[in-house]
């Protein structure tokens, strides 16, 4: 009886420690935010001294402004635009440079895998600073060696190319990560497949295609799943340059615009409930796109 | 690390006690006579626990610890965070000017009328009404002021035969000229990304964004002074002889160094900025008032400045406000602040006592402060209100976009956008809003 009794306790107590910081940390959080988020001041007077402001219920009033600031609907669209460039030129360039590592197996092969990883390491923040310099063409030593061969490049931080230069950043700084995750999983792969192909006379090229990509295609999915997260989350970067130039405003990404809100106008109602659309929209991605695509890849594992 | 951390605990537990204990008989106020009490002080100012150190030696019963912040924004966004979750608030705290009006809202100041009314002629009018929001409540002592001036290149003026502008229209002239003279440089930039700049040279020509009437706030930030600030410089970036980056970014500092810059619409404490970004440029910078809108009636702006408040949470008002009141009209304080801490302290008497010689960036002008003391007397009052922050981050954006157009008629419409959005903002927290 007692045994049993300590049976079904077993993996209560196993499970506290996560649901413990699940709930303190995670649900706990969300869920003030979701209870801020129906929630508004009221002023009363001029607002000053004690008592001149009070929390009241706003309905659905925060979502209504968030959904219909006319600079929401903008930032959106930017962020999939920046999506578009970023996910695929990352993940392809991961691709790549996994499958020459791979296919070489050289020496030269640890040397490039740790400088295709290192800007990884590097915190975003940092890397935005120094790409900031890169960009502005005063200080920017690329800009001096293109102009010293002739050619006038144009500026990297105007209207027309911000945005590529926004999404260069992540694609430097996430290039490595991808490509180790894909890497390693094509080094899993047992090399009796490639050696009775190159038997059947298939190149390596035909390997690639026809025997890696489609056997590493979960990690394919895992890593494609990671980016567009990232994608919606894209927030150090931008906020980072925004400073030195005309061209990023504080509300260019949806992330931004929490921020705006939260901490420059001090209204944490419209944040938060901006921040639980940002929320229920990645939720609905995410899920979507494992639904679609999920059984497809994983049938592959079994 | 458990068996040192215990006692920490556990003393601080009885501190807590010790303290709470002493609330009892004094309410807000002091300690029992003789017990030590402790205040903690953010500021961003540099050097500033070394002023505090001047306090502390002479005061051994109130010891003041400096708590070093980043700036201004996130020192206030850290204190309206401590005043909503009830505690973690120092008791002292640098505000700067335009941020007291959210501050008091958001009931995170205390009102120190009682302690430091008194010192209300020691400061100048438009410091001291920043500190009151024109009450009979006191939110702080004004700690220091940043009335604007013109710093310009002599050299390069000298080289492109340009007179020192008095006016604006003058102004103007200079920077054809010397753009004209090298189509790389620039008399100056108007920059999206400071608004305190730009605020500053519409309290020049006469404008208050903010008013109350009655128990509602007043919003001009589109009225006919602004739209005549926003227009002129609309104008020159639109004509191309002044440049539309930012400042305060590594190209900004790389220009002021090579003198693509050639002058800088700055403040009282621009000496420093200048000297940490363009240091090999010293000795061929010189400063001169602000240019003029009506040469007849000298006007000045102010950008920056803070003032030295008492937090709402603090268990220690009293004393709090005994240092407050120290550390900006004792005269070893202000000596030390425009010494160590490289402020431009507000005190009136600061000029006399603390300013006789000019800052090392500026040795070839003896009479620098000469020159910002006669600035700090013409500035115009200027009243806040309570969303500066939503005014400024509007600002941000609008004329960002306004700069990079380069059109002048996208400044008047900036402007127009900036007023929509501080507007809605009032009206949509519920404030009355007038006219």
């Amino acid at each position: 009886m007692s045994d049993l009794r300590r049976r079904t306790k077993a993996p209560y107590l196993f499970l506290a420690p996560a649901l413990i910081l699940f709930a303190a940390f995670l649900a706990a959080p969300i869920g003030y935010a979701a209870y801020l988020s129906l929630r508004r001041i009221k002023v009363s007077g001029l607002g000053l001294g004690l008592g001149s402001r009070t929390e009241v219920w706003a309905g659905l009033g925060n979502y209504t402004r968030s959904l219909t600031d006319p600079e929401f609907l903008p930032s959106v669209l930017r962020v999939g635009g920046y999506g578009l460039v970023v996910v695929p030129t990352m993940l392809g360039l991961a691709l790549l440079m996994a499958l020459l590592l791979d296919a070489g197996r050289t020496r030269v092969g640890t040397f490039a895998r740790t400088a295709i990883f290192l800007p990884y390491a590097v915190p975003a923040v940092i890397a935005s600073l120094l790409w900031g310099f890169l960009y502005l063409p005063r200080v920017s030593p690329i800009v001096d060696v293109l102009q010293g061969i002739g050619i006038t490049p144009p500026d990297a931080l105007s209207s027309s190319w911000v945005l590529y230069a926004v999404a260069n950043i992540a694609v430097w700084g996430g290039t490595g990560f991808n490509m180790i995750v894909l890497y390693t999983a094509l080094r899993a792969i047992p090399t009796d497949l490639f050696e009775a192909a190159r038997i059947d006379g298939a190149s390596d090229i035909q390997i690639a295609l026809r025997i890696k990509i489609p056997i590493i295609a979960p990690s394919l999915v895992m890593t494609f799943l990671f980016s567009m997260i990232a994608t919606l989350q894209v927030f150090a970067e931008p906020m980072t340059l925004r400073p030195l130039s005309n061209t990023i405003s504080t509300t260019w990404t949806p992330l931004m615009k929490v921020y705006r809100d939260a901490f420059v106008r001090n209204d944490i109602y419209a944040a938060a409930a901006t921040s639980v659309i940002i929320a229920a929209a990645t939720f609905v991605v995410s899920y979507g796109f494992l639904k679609l695509v999920g059984s497809r890849a994983f049938s592959q594992e079994n | 690390m458990k068996k040192t951390y215990l006692p920490v605990v556990l003393a601080a537990a009885l501190l807590m006690t010790g303290c709470s204990g002493s609330d009892d008989q004094g309410g807000g106020g002091g300690a029992k006579p003789g017990e030590k009490v402790e205040l903690t002080y953010w500021s961003w100012a540099p050097n500033m626990d070394k002023v505090a150190e001047g306090w502390n030696t002479t005061h051994p019963d109130i010891h003041v610890t400096v708590n070093k912040q980043d700036g201004g924004d996130p020192a206030v966004a850290k204190l309206l965070t401590a005043i909503k979750a009830g505690s973690g608030a120092p008791d002292v705290m640098q505000a700067e000017y335009q941020k007291i009006p959210t501050l008091v809202s958001a009931n995170a100041l205390a009102d120190i009328a009682k302690e430091a009314g008194a010192l209300k002629a020691k400061f100048p009018e438009s410091a001291w009404n920043s500190v009151t929001l024109g009450s009979e409540a006191v939110y702080g002592v004004p700690q220091d002021t940043g009335p604007m001036m013109f710093f310009y290149r002599s050299d390069i003026f000298a080289k492109a035969g340009v007179q020192v502008p008095k006016t604006w229209d003058e102004y103007a002239e200079a920077a054809r000229k010397i753009h004209k003279a090298n189509p790389k440089q620039y008399l100056g930039t108007f920059s999206s990304n400071d608004p305190g700049w730009f605020a500053g040279l519409s309290q020049q020509a006469g404008a208050s964004w903010w008013g109350v009437q009655g128990d509602a706030w007043s919003v001009a930030i589109n009225d006919a002074t602004t739209q005549k600030v926003a227009d002129y410089w609309g104008k020159l970036v639109q004509e191309g002889v002044i440049d539309n980056k930012p400042m305060y970014t590594p190209e900004w500092n790389a220009a002021l160094n090579d003198g693509t810059q050639a002058g800088w619409l700055g403040a009282v404490w621009g000496p420093g900025v200048l000297e940490g970004n363009a240091a090999s440029t010293k000795g061929k910078w010189k400063v001169a008032q602000l240019p003029q809108w009506d040469a007849a009636a000298p006007a000045n702006g102010n950008w920056g400045g803070s003032a030295t408040s008492v937090t709402s949470q603090s268990k220690h008002k009293e004393q709090a406000a005994q240092f407050v009141a120290w550390l900006n009209t004792d005269p070893v304080a202000v000596k030390a602040l425009a010494g160590a801490a490289n402020v431009y302290p507000a005190a009136n008497d600061a000029t006399s006592v603390a300013l006789t010689s000019p800052p090392a960036f500026f040795s070839n002008q003896p009479d620098f402060y000469t020159i910002a003391a006669e600035a700090g007397k013409i500035t115009k009052p200027f009243t806040y209100g309570p969303n500066v922050n939503v005014a400024y981050s509007a600002y941000n954006d609008a004329f960002a976009k306004a700069a990079e157009a380069k059109t002048a008629a996208g400044f008047p419409a900036a402007l127009a956008t900036m007023q929509q959005a501080t507007t809605d903002d009032l009206k949509s927290a519920g404030f009355k809003v007038a006219g």
